[in-house]
């Protein structure tokens, strides 16, 4: 059965099994490999995505959830030309070693703020609970605190 | 340090390669070296702890590209895991071709190339051992382009000058690409001065990581994502338990299973070829594998093997008579013991391959760091020559040494072969965690005699440990009997404090049941554990600051005078006090590795019973730094990786399965472990680049483990902490 949601702003249709995993469909079918497989049991957040603009662990959500609902992927996150705070942060401060962990991050991050603009270390320590084994926390907790600067200032 | 200067170094002129090529103008490529036996080049290693460069030797390879558009692309031997050598490969090799750094780009070098590294990508040598090679290498290059522009403009080479890619002089100018684009018979002159490095435009400098924009946009530049048309999904069936060999499986059930195309049951495994990940993760679960065991392992078996004085043992240094100090009678020995647990390598990405074998060639796209070794593999599997396998390297995510043996290419080839198609096939994260090539668990036993003056007479240091180099496909069995011990398993063992007039380091080896490798900075997280948290026991045995006291036993030869330069440095950075203040105390520590020194003072505290870490100042060594930023991120990163062992990590054996299979319950740390402040300060006294990914995850466990002695009066000798 065919599930049809809004990707990144724009309508799809997948053809997945809908109990199967949202990463799969969005990865295999719709072809974008920003979001990443690491573990298959939304304990390392390498998948992380935003359904409705909540970060969710796509390897453990059934497609069939996604119905109706818009899905942001990293590929999404930056919109019409302008780079997003978050992303504009890692570059900054150059946040990513290996990389393969990013994307999950900064979907995470990208939530959080839009529920916590202005985040203490505090809400970053329980809200940003991704791995990475790069171990690339020391610069991404400054990007995260940069990047709410970059959110909060009036362009 | 650089490549071994006793080799004799530079390229055949004879060789270079010209190539014309559609659409991208000319090929440029060159062998570089002569060829010493690979014997003598890893004896080198033991002796020196450094990896002599292990590039092609023989036909010309493929090295740099120039594009009609003026952009030079460099096709890498070297694998970029995160540890930024695509970033400071290319400062180098810009800074001779004389190119702006927005006009080189680097590429992973497909083994069609023939540029294949003859070793691997690891061990903190990529930017070290390139270092001679790869300057003449683009100085050639940019003589060859000032020889070329001389004839197609008329003017006498001396008047021309290189600069951002164009050739000038006398109010003409040609640009690379034209150059190369008008060109069809080179001169290969002799490879010219290198630069003064007074005048370095690109070495030294912090530019931004080469792959930075691709991965915070989220580029598809992993293993995991490359695809080709018509690609389908293999998984294979892989064991959970120790020591187990593959006896058949029945596969009536899973043939049956939705989206399957075919269950490749081979000698040696078994594997289902589906149309999607889900479908053939879904046929695997029900294909009933046979395996047969010898014996139940638990934790407490891998434990009591792991004994100084068990197995075999080897001098690995040596000087005066340790024996005849610490066995007298008389003698108040101090002696302590130390421990570290198995070690898994947790990258994120999973090992996996995209393969297509098609009738005479097989592609493979995979995240890799050893090329060479998986095409041999590959080649000898299918029965083909090794020029038909073709390896393209792909960015890694995370390397660590877990992907110095990729055995999945073969079988994601042989499940191609088998359905026709490209087949994808990875590991699932508990496979991850149960088919790990481990850091394997140590026990160190340190014994030592102080003077009436409290300095050291005599120290020993003896370490047990599972293999790091020995079994590992890299090291040909013959070798492993030239070099006579495990150099991995004993990396960092080595006593580096020279003015004790008598110490001895001896390896003992013990052969685990499951397999134990290299896995980033091999023993040196464990041995400088256990050295450094002795030398804080023997410093206050003595009565002495433990800065001071280290201090006291290093002598003027250069490699001493080094670390304690490192050692005063961080001391005096950090303010380092040694007694605990505010309910925060700091830990010093100090190692060599691979000739870089680094020394680090951690500051720690309590909270609610929970051991934080609040800061650590780290002073590394490594000679002539290429990029400054990216060091400083290798060094955060070997700071928060320790952190995350010392303080969490450790495999366990249950009825001889390896536990835990997953992130959380394998505890490493988080953002919330990591230290809100890293202060990292480098040191540049040597002129040419040294190690720089590993010798940072030297100190951290004794910095950490002293600091808590200090808070606390609880000495901890064994890692991890809190576990």
């Amino acid at each position: 059965m065919p599930t049809t949601f809004i990707l990144n702003g724009r309508p799809v249709t997948v053809q997945a099994d809908p109990n199967s995993p949202l990463l799969w469909a969005i990865r295999d079918e719709l072809n974008l490999k920003g979001t990443k497989f690491g573990c298959g049991k939304a304990a390392c957040g390498a998948c992380t995505l935003h359904v409705d603009g909540k970060a969710v662990r796509s390897c453990s959500y059934a497609v069939k959830f996604a119905e109706g609902k818009s899905i942001t992927t990293i590929e999404g996150l930056s919109q019409e030309g302008k780079i997003h705070p978050v992303q504009q942060a890692w570059m900054e401060e150059i946040v990513p070693q290996c990389g393969y962990c990013q994307p999950g991050f900064m979907m995470a991050t990208a939530a959080m703020l839009a529920e916590i603009p202005d985040p203490t270390d505090e809400d970053i320590d329980r809200n940003i609970v991704n791995v990475c084994r790069c171990a690339t926390y020391y610069r991404m907790r400054k990007a995260i605190h940069r990047a709410a600067e970059i959110s909060n200032t009036p362009s | 340090m650089s490549v071994n200067k006793e080799e004799k170094q530079g390229f055949s002129r004879r060789k270079f390669l010209l190539r014309a090529t559609i659409g991208t103008g000319v090929m440029l490529g060159i062998a570089y070296g002569s060829t010493p036996l690979i014997r003598r080049k890893i004896a080198g290693v033991a002796n020196s702890a450094e990896a002599p460069y292990q590039g092609p030797t023989d036909d010309p390879k493929l090295w740099f590209e120039v594009t009609a558009g003026n952009q030079i692309i460099m096709h890498c031997p070297k694998v970029e895991m995160g540890q930024g050598t695509f970033t400071g490969l290319a400062q180098i090799a810009a800074e001779e071709l004389e190119i702006g750094m927005e006009q080189i780009k680097v590429v992973h070098a497909s083994s069609a190339s023939g540029n294949i590294d003859q070793f691997a990508t690891g061990g903190s040598t990529s930017i070290a051992s390139l270092w001679v090679p790869l300057r003449q290498l683009a100085a050639t290059m940019r003589e060859m382009l000032l020889r070329a522009a001389a004839s197609q403009l008329n003017q006498p080479v001396a008047g021309l000058q290189a600069l951002n890619g164009v050739v000038s002089g006398n109010g003409k100018s040609l640009t690379y690409g034209a150059i190369v684009a008008a060109m069809t018979e080179w001169t290969v002159p002799e490879t010219p001065a290198l630069k003064d490095p007074a005048t370095y435009q690109h070495i030294g400098q912090p530019y931004p990581r080469v792959d930075l924009q691709d991965k915070v946009m989220g580029a598809p530049i992993f293993g995991m994502d490359a695809t080709l048309p018509g690609m389908v999904y293999g998984a294979v069936v892989r064991p959970h338990t120790i020591g187990a060999t593959f006896a058949g499986a029945d596969i009536s059930e899973a043939e049956g299973m939705p989206g399957v195309i075919k269950v490749v049951l081979e000698e040696d495994f078994v594997g289902v070829v589906a149309n999607s990940y889900v479908e053939a993760e879904n046929a695997k679960r029900k294909i009933k594998a046979r395996w047969t065991t010898e014996k139940v392992w638990q934790t407490a078996d891998i434990e009591a093997m792991i004994r100084v004085g068990q197995g075999k043992d080897v001098t690995i240094q040596k000087e005066g008579n340790t024996a005849a100090v610490l066995e007298q009678v008389s003698a108040s020995v101090i002696t302590a013991e130390y421990f570290s647990p198995i070690g898994a390598h947790a990258q994120i990405e999973p090992n996996g391959t995209l393969a297509y074998v098609e009738e005479d060639q097989v592609t493979l796209m995979l995240s890799t760091q050893v090329v060479k070794i998986t095409r041999q593999e590959v080649a000898e599997r299918l029965g083909l020559k090794e020029e038909q396998v073709i390896i393209q390297p792909t960015f890694l995510g995370g390397g660590f040494g877990r992907r110095l043996h990729t055995p999945n290419a073969m079988q994601a080839a042989v499940m191609s072969r088998a359905v026709g198609k490209p087949v994808k096939s990875f590991f699932t994260r508990k496979e991850e965690f149960q088919n790990d090539t481990f850091r394997p668990p140590t026990h160190n036993v340190l014994k030592g005699k102080l003077s009436p003056e409290g300095r050291i007479e005599a120290l020993e240091h003896h370490i047990s440990s599972g293999d790091v180099m020995y079994g590992s496909p890299l090291l040909p069995r013959i070798l492993q009997t030239v070099i006579g011990s495990d150099i991995g398993a004993w990396r960092g063992g080595m006593i580096q404090y020279h003015g004790i007039p008598n110490y001895r380091a001896v390896s003992w080896r013990v052969q685990l049941p499951f397999a134990t490798s290299w896995w980033r900075s091999l023993g040196l997280l464990a041995n400088t554990f256990a050295i450094e948290s002795f030398m804080d026991e023997l410093a206050e045995q003595a009565g002495k600051d433990p800065v001071s006291f280290r201090l006291e036993h290093l002598t003027d030869s250069p490699a001493d005078v080094r670390l304690a330069k490192v050692i005063q440095k961080a001391a005096e950075q950090a303010g380092y006090q040694n007694t605990a203040s505010n309910g925060r105390a700091m830990g010093f520590a100090a190692s060599t590795d691979a000739t870089t020194p680094c020394a680090q003072v951690a500051e720690v505290s309590l909270q609610d019973g929970k051991l934080k870490v609040h800061k650590v100042t780290c002073v590394l060594d490594p000679g002539l730094v290429i990029n400054p930023d990216q060091v400083r991120a290798q060094c955060e990163g070997a700071i928060i990786m320790g952190i995350s062992s010392i303080l969490y990590e450790k495999m366990e054996v249950e009825d001889n399965e390896l536990h835990p299979i997953i992130y959380g319950a394998y505890q490493m740390a988080l953002l919330k472990d990591a230290p809100k402040e890293i202060e990292v300060i480098l040191l540049e006294n040597d002129a040419t680049p040294g190690a720089v990914g590993e010798p940072p995850l030297g100190p951290i466990g004794a910095a950490i483990a002293n600091a808590v002695y200090r808070l606390t009066g609880k000495r901890h000798r064994r890692f991890p902490l809190e576990g």
